[in-house]
C-alpha cells in the first residue's frame, strides 16, 4: 500500500475575523512528509490560528492549505486526514482511557470487540495498558498527554497537530514529554506540527523552526539556523542567546562594514550576501552571548581583527554550566555574555569590575 | 514595654481564641440560626407529629396516642376527597412537565451558547413571566382558553400554565449548567470523526447528565406543588396542591396532616433518588481520583 503522503503547503494563506482583525497574513510555508515542524511565537502572534486551520477546525478567509497534494480547504478534519492534541488535552471526563481512545474508532460504528481489539493493541505499544480503565481525572498530566497522544493516533493520521502540548505539564516532567513526543513522531513516522511559545521547546524538538510575529512568518528553517543566524532583529531578540547593537554604518569595504554609534567605536561585521547597506544608514548586528569573551583592561592587548567594548558588570547570576554576566555596554539595552564557568571562577568578575567586551569580528551577524 | 503594650488588644483575643472561648457575636449568630431553622421546620415538623395520633385524635396539640388510623383514612374514605387519585394526577402531570422542561431547556441553554442578534432580549422575554403574579397569570390563562372556546384541562391548559413556571427556572439552571462546558471536548470529537449528532450524544449529553438531572428535579418539585397557575387552569379533575386546599376548607381531621406527611415523604424520595444518582455519577467519574492532580 502506498503510504499517504503528510506534506503541508500553505499558499497565501489569511485570516481575518470580523473582516476586520488580521490575525494571519499572507501565510507561505512548505513543511515536508515526517517533519517536526514548531510554530513558535508569543501569544496573538497567530500560530494557533495557523494550527486550526490546518485541522480543518477554522477556514481561512484567503489562500490554499495542500495536505499530500490535496486542496483540503473546506474538508473535515477525518477527510484530511490529520488529528489534533488540544492544549487541556480534551479528554472526555465520563469515559475510561481505553473509551476515550476508541471513541474515533466508535463514531466510524466500528464494533466493541473489533475497536477494542484495536486499542489495546495501540495501548500496549505507548504502555497504557494498566490505565485502560481509568478516567481522565484519575491520570497525572503526563499520562493524560498520552492518552490524548494515542486517541489521536489511532486513527492513522497524516499529520499530527499539537496545540502547545506542554503548556500544562511542569519543568520536569515537560523535558521528559518532550523527548516522548519526538520519539513519538519517529515511530509514527508522519509530520508533526506543534505550536508553542517556548524558544527552548521549539529548537530541542523541530526540523522546521518557523519564527512568527503578528500573524507574519519571520525566519523558518531548521533550528540551528534560526537561532545561530537569526535573520532580522526580532527572531534574535526572541530565541534569545544573542545580543543585538545598532549604529550607523561608517564605511563598506570588501566583505565588510564597519559600524559605529557614540558606545560603539568603529565595529567591524561581516557582510550578509544580500545585504547593502548604504554608508549612513542604520543597521543592526547580533553577537551571540556565548561569543562574547571578558578581558581585564591592560591585560593582555585585544585579539587581532575583533571588537572591544569597555563595560562595567551590573549584574552577575550562577548558571550551573556557565556564568551569565550583564553588562552597560549600550545604555538602556541588555548586554550580556555566558562565560563558560571554569573559565569565570578562574578570575571572578565582581559587580563594578570594568571589563573589555570582545568578540571576533567574523562572529557578528548583520540583521535585516 | 511598648510593643507589648501596643500589641495587648489583639495579643488578649488571640489568647481567648486559643482557650477556646468565641466572641460574644459568635453567640448572638447563633441564636439566629437556631431560631431560623426553628422557624423554618417547627411548623412542619408539628403536622408531621400530629399525623401519627389515634383515632381519637384531633387537629390541636395534645397529641392523642398513637397509630397510622389517619392514614388509611386518607385513601378510604371518600369524604376526604380524591386524594389517590389527585396524588396519581400529580405525579403523571409533573412527569410530563419535566420532561418538557428539560428537552426545551437543553435546546434553549444550547442555543444560548453562542451570540445572536436579538438573544438578550429573547432572554428577557423567556424568564419575564416569573415576575407576573401567578394566580393573575392562571387566572390569563384560563380567560384566553375560554376565549379561544378550548375547555381548561389537566394536560392543555394547566400544563400550559406549569410551564410558564418551570421553563424559565430549568432554563436559567441549564445555562449555569452549560456555562461550565469546555467547547473544546466538542472540537475534539469533531475532530476524531463524530457527526454533529453523535458529538450531542456521546459526548454532549453524557458530560451535562448531572446538571440535566438537576434540571429534572427543579421541573418536577416546580410542577409537584404549584398551586397558583393551575388553580383556574386545571378543568375538573384536581392536582394534589388543589385537593389539600380543598380539604383545608372542609376537613377537619388529622388525615389533612397525614396527606402532609405522605406528601413529604414523595417529595424526599424524589430528591433523594436525584441527588443520589447525580452523586453516582460523579463518583463513577474519578470521586477516587485523588491522585489525579
Amino acid at each position: 500500500m502506498a503510504r499517504v503522503r503528510g506534506d503541508i503547503e500553505l499558499a497565501g494563506v489569511c485570516k481575518t475575523y470580523d473582516g476586520e482583525v488580521m490575525a494571519v497574513e499572507g501565510i507561505n510555508l512548505k513543511i515536508p512528509d515526517g517533519a517536526y515542524c514548531c510554530l513558535l511565537g508569543p501569544s496573538g502572534c497567530g500560530k494557533t490560528t495557523i494550527l486550526r486551520m490546518i485541522a480543518g477546525h477554522e477556514d481561512p478567509t484567503d489562500g490554499e492549505i495542500v495536505i499530500g497534494g490535496e486542496n483540503v480547504v473546506g474538508l473535515p478534519p477525518v477527510a484530511r486526514r490529520t488529528a489534533m492534541m488540544f492544549q487541556s488535552y480534551a479528554l472526555f471526563p465520563h469515559l475510561s482511557v481505553r473509551d476515550n481512545i476508541a471513541f474515533a474508532l466508535r463514531v466510524r460504528g466500528q464494533s466493541k470487540a473489533e475497536r477494542y481489539a484495536a486499542v489495546d493493541r495501540l495501548m500496549e505499544k505507548v504502555r497504557l495498558t494498566e490505565l485502560a480503565d481509568r478516567l481522565p481525572a484519575q491520570l497525572s498530566g503526563g499520562q493524560q498527554q498520552r492518552v490524548a497522544l494515542a486517541r489521536a493516533a489511532i486513527t492513522e493520521p497524516r499529520v499530527l497537530l499539537l496545540d502547545e502540548p506542554l503548556s500544562a505539564l511542569d519543568e520536569q516532567l515537560r523535558i521528559q514529554m518532550r523527548q516522548e513526543l519526538r520519539r513519538m513522531q519517529q515511530e509514527l513516522g508522519i509530520t508533526f506540527v506543534h505550536v508553542t511559545h517556548t524558544q527552548l521547546e521549539a529548537i530541542a524538538l523541530a526540523d522546521v523552526v518557523v519564527v512568527m510575529e503578528k500573524g507574519k512568518i519571520r525566519q523558518a528553517g531548521p533550528a540551528r539556523d534560526v537561532y545561530a543566524y537569526p535573520r532580522d532583529r526580532y527572531v534574535a531578540e526572541f530565541l534569545g542567546g544573542q545580543n543585538v547593537l545598532s549604529g550607523r554604518v561608517q564605511s563598506v569595504d570588501g566583505d565588510s562594514i564597519v559600524v559605529a554609534s557614540p558606545q560603539l567605536h568603529g565595529i567591524e561585521v561581516p557582510l550578509r550576501k544580500g545585504l547593502v547597506p548604504e554608508p549612513g544608514g542604520d543597521v543592526d548586528f547580533a553577537v551571540r552571548r556565548d561569543e562574547v569573551a571578558l578581558v581585564r583592561p591592560g591585560a593582555s592587548g585585544p585579539p587581532p581583527h575583533g571588537a572591544a567594548i569597555s563595560s562595567r558588570v551590573v549584574a552577575v547570576e550562577y548558571q550551573g554550566s556557565f556564568v551569565k554576566v550583564m553588562l552597560d555596554t549600550v545604555p538602556g539595552r541588555e548586554f550580556v555574555a555566558y562565560v563558560p564557568e571554569r573559565r569565570f571562577f578562574d578570575d571572578p568578575l565582581a559587580i563594578g569590575d570594568v571589563v573589555l567586551a570582545t568578540w571576533p569580528s567574523q562572529s557578528a551577524r548583520l540583521l535585516d | 514595654m511598648t510593643v507589648s503594650a501596643t500589641l495587648s488588644t489583639p495579643a488578649r483575643a488571640a489568647r481567648a481564641r486559643r482557650a477556646g472561648a468565641r466572641p460574644w457575636t459568635f453567640y448572638a449568630l447563633l441564636a439566629l440560626f437556631v431560631f431560623y431553622v426553628l422557624a423554618l421546620y417547627g411548623p412542619m415538623i408539628c403536622i408531621y407529629i400530629l399525623s401519627f395520633q389515634d383515632v381519637r385524635g384531633g387537629l390541636v396539640f395534645p397529641m392523642k396516642g398513637q397509630s397510622l388510623h389517619w392514614f388509611v383514612d386518607l385513601f378510604t374514605q371518600v369524604r376526604t376527597g380524591d386524594v389517590k387519585g389527585a396524588f396519581g394526577r400529580s405525579i403523571k402531570l409533573a412527569a410530563l412537565v419535566t420532561v418538557l422542561t428539560v428537552v426545551f431547556s437543553f435546546l434553549a441553554g444550547w442555543a444560548f451558547r453562542r451570540r445572536f442578534p436579538g438573544d438578550t432580549i429573547l432572554f428577557y422575554i423567556m424568564i419575564g413571566s416569573l415576575v407576573a403574579p401567578g394566580l393573575v397569570l392562571g387566572i390569563g390563562i384560563g380567560l384566553l382558553c375560554n376565549f379561544l372556546g378550548i375547555e381548561s384541562s389537566l394536560y392543555g391548559s394547566a400544563l400550559g400554565a406549569q410551564l410558564s413556571w418551570t421553563l424559565p427556572f430549568g432554563v436559567l439552571v441549564m445555562f449555569a449548567v452549560m456555562s461550565r462546558f469546555n467547547g473544546t471536548w466538542e472540537e475534539a470529537a469533531r475532530d476524531l470523526g463524530a457527526s454533529p449528532l453523535q458529538t450531542i450524544w456521546l459526548v454532549v449529553l453524557p458530560i451535562l447528565l448531572p446538571g440535566i438531572v438537576a434540571v429534572a428535579l427543579f421541573g418536577f418539585t416546580l410542577s409537584y406543588d404549584e398551586f397558583a397557575r393551575t388553580l383556574q387552569t386545571a378543568g375538573p379533575m384536581n392536582t394534589l396542591p388543589l385537593e389539600i386546599w380543598s380539604m383545608t376548607l372542609n376537613v377537619t381531621s388529622p388525615s389533612l396532616y397525614a396527606l402532609g406527611t405522605t406528601t413529604t415523604i414523595v417529595s424526599f424520595l424524589i430528591i433523594g433518588l436525584c441527588l443520589g444518582a447525580i452523586v453516582a455519577i460523579q463518583r463513577r467519574r474519578g470521586g477516587r481520583a485523588t491522585r489525579g492532580e
